[in-house]
């Protein structure tokens, strides 16, 4: 074991992975992050704790990510690359890892321009693929990344991130080979809609041996109006929502195109629990927590396993 | 070249506003090709400032001078015996431009007439892109001569990241995605393999004011040091 972390027994042991995730509070309210666990506790092995997502300021990820835990549920610690140095990152990974934290999402971040500080001065001293491998040098090495030793290394699960469907294409498995050359351990990738171009990328990533060497969670949100659909096609960057997609949605009744959402997100998984290659998924159910007991029942992936 | 914008002119104006002569310094070289602060827009800002100072009932006498390069010690040195007499002195060249010029006249109050923007190109009349921030550790040679520091606008150096957009970086539809161009230059030379590998964390070079002495100066550099 690398970590000892949930997640990482879960995919060892051979079990589908079932991963959620939680958008900590714009305040220091504890009762939100509790509100939104209490419908994740026991329906996924592990939830992602995002990082200042999309550049708005929110109580820190290590914060609330040690919140979760006391509640019982595993987090995936984020953290971006805009908002500290190599300094500041090092040390909040040692007292991630202190207060327990067993995994780490290691992502560049939303660029500072889209959020509510456009103003501020982005940080990028090292990009996530950098990060990962810093992380693993801590792990692995025992060293920090300026090359001293650490006094009780932190020992973290991985993760990194893959984005299936931005251009250039072609490049996208060999940045996820760059990814593992650099040490991740699990990948979560941005949300599925376009299957195909999926199906291809996993392809590739097999034939590449990659599959082998990480775990690959591909990301499904489930769509919740034909508005939220039509958004993140033309507005969210790097996604691709294929109009068969919005034509579905528009298809059925007004009151049963969220459960229509919820369809089209269980067939995926049911396809991705039958992908070679796939030993998971992340479920990014946004701002739709309540949804999550609802949404691993109908795709079959309860009751999670306890390890 | 070092690109710039002239300040607007409310700006300059209240910056001497206590001034009753100023004497104006252009700089024939960087600022005057991208028609921030040559001789021309020296003139224009004399005049503006005379009209309006005028118009306040509270004229303002001004000397000018467009040196050749104002960042260097030879030219800065004109101005010697010409601007001893003046309450300020308005320097319309880039920053280190002003800072020299400061620098050699301490005694005197130096205000910038402009924004210093960027290390640019000539893209088109009255057009200037940015295209290099002086990291001090060029990689353009990997990068198929598409800067990464500067044109992506998280500065990262194993893009392209996850939000690039149909060629566009995910900031903005019109800036294109640096990691794109670069991944696509390097196709067309066959290079790809150059960013087949992780590029390690940068040495950063740019945190503590630099100086630069060219190897066959610096034996004397260091005998005047002595
Ligand atoms: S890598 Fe970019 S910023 Fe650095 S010296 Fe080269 S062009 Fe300038
Ligand atoms: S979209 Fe391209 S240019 Fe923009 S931040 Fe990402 S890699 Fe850099």
């Amino acid at each position: 074991m690398k970590s000892g972390s949930n997640l990482e027994k879960v995919l060892t042991n051979g079990h589908f992975a079932f991963t959620g995730e939680l958008g900590p509070p714009r305040g220091a309210n504890i009762e939100a992050i509790k509100e939104k666990a209490k419908f994740l506790k026991g329906n996924v092995d592990m939830v992602n704790i995002t990082d200042n997502q999309t550049a708005m300021v929110r109580m820190s990820s290590w914060a609330a990510a040690m919140i979760v835990q006391e509640l019982g549920i595993e987090p995936n610690y984020q953290m971006v690359c805009r908002d500290r140095n190599r300094l500041a990152m090092q040390a909040d990974i040692l007292g991630a890892y202190a207060h327990g934290l067993r995994n780490i999402l290691c992502l560049s971040g939303d660029h500072q321009q889209f959020g509510d500080h456009p103003q501020a001065k982005g940080v990028y001293d090292i990009d996530s693929m950098q990060l990962i491998g810093m992380v693993k040098k801590m792990r692995d090495e025992g060293k920090f990344l300026g090359g001293a030793e650490i006094d009780t290394p932190p020992k973290f699960f991985i993760g990194g991130a893959a984005n299936p469907f931005a251009e250039p294409i072609e490049w996208r498995v060999h940045r996820l080979a760059k990814k593992v050359a650099a040490g991740v351990d699990f990948i979560q990738t941005q949300c599925v809609f376009n299957m195909d171009t999926m199906r291809k990328w996993v392809h590739m990533a097999n034939d590449m041996g990659l599959t082998d060497k990480v775990y690959i969670l591909p990301g499904v949100t489930p769509m919740k109006s034909v508005g939220m659909a039509k958004y993140m096609k033309s507005k969210v960057p790097g996604m691709d929502v294929p109009d068969e997609i919005i034509k579905r949605l528009q298809g059925v009744d007004k009151k049963k195109v969220a459960d229509e959402g919820i369809k089209i997100a269980c067939e995926q998984i049911e396809e991705f629990k039958e992908m070679k290659g796939i030993p998971g998924v992340h479920l990014m159910a946004i701002e739709w927590e309540h949804m999550v007991p609802e949404i691993a029942e109908r795709a079959g992936v309860l009751p999670r396993p306890v390890l | 070249m070092i690109v710039a914008e002239r300040k607007p002119f409310d700006e300059i104006k209240s910056m001497v506003k206590d001034c009753k002569k100023v004497f104006t310094v252009g700089c024939s070289t960087c600022v005057a090709v991208c028609l921030a602060g040559g001789e021309k827009e020296v003139g224009i800002l004399n005049s503006e400032l005379e009209i309006a100072r005028n118009a306040d009932g509270n004229p303002i006498e001004i000397g000018t001078a467009t040196l050749q390069r104002q960042c260097d010690t030879e030219f800065l040195l004109e101005l010697k015996g010409k601007i001893e007499d003046y309450d300020a002195i308005i320097s319309m060249a880039c920053g280190a431009g002003i800072q020299f010029l400061a620098e050699h006249y301490p005694d005197i109050p130096v205000f910038p007439a402009v924004d210093t923007t960027s290390i640019g190109i000539n893209k088109d009349v009255g057009v200037y892109e940015e295209r290099c921030r002086a990291c001090g550790t060029c990689v353009l040679g990997m990068t198929g001569g598409i800067c990464p520091v500067t044109m992506c606008a998280k500065g990262l150096y194993n893009g392209p990241c996850g939000g690039t957009n149909l060629g566009s970086c995910e900031i903005n539809k019109d800036q294109a995605c640096a990691w794109f161009k670069i991944h696509e230059r390097l196709v067309k030379q066959d290079r790809l393999q150059n960013i087949m590998d992780v590029t390690p964390p940068n040495d950063w070079r740019n945190q503590i004011p630099r100086t630069t002495i060219q190897p066959a100066y610096k034996e004397r550099c260091e005998e005047q040091k002595a």
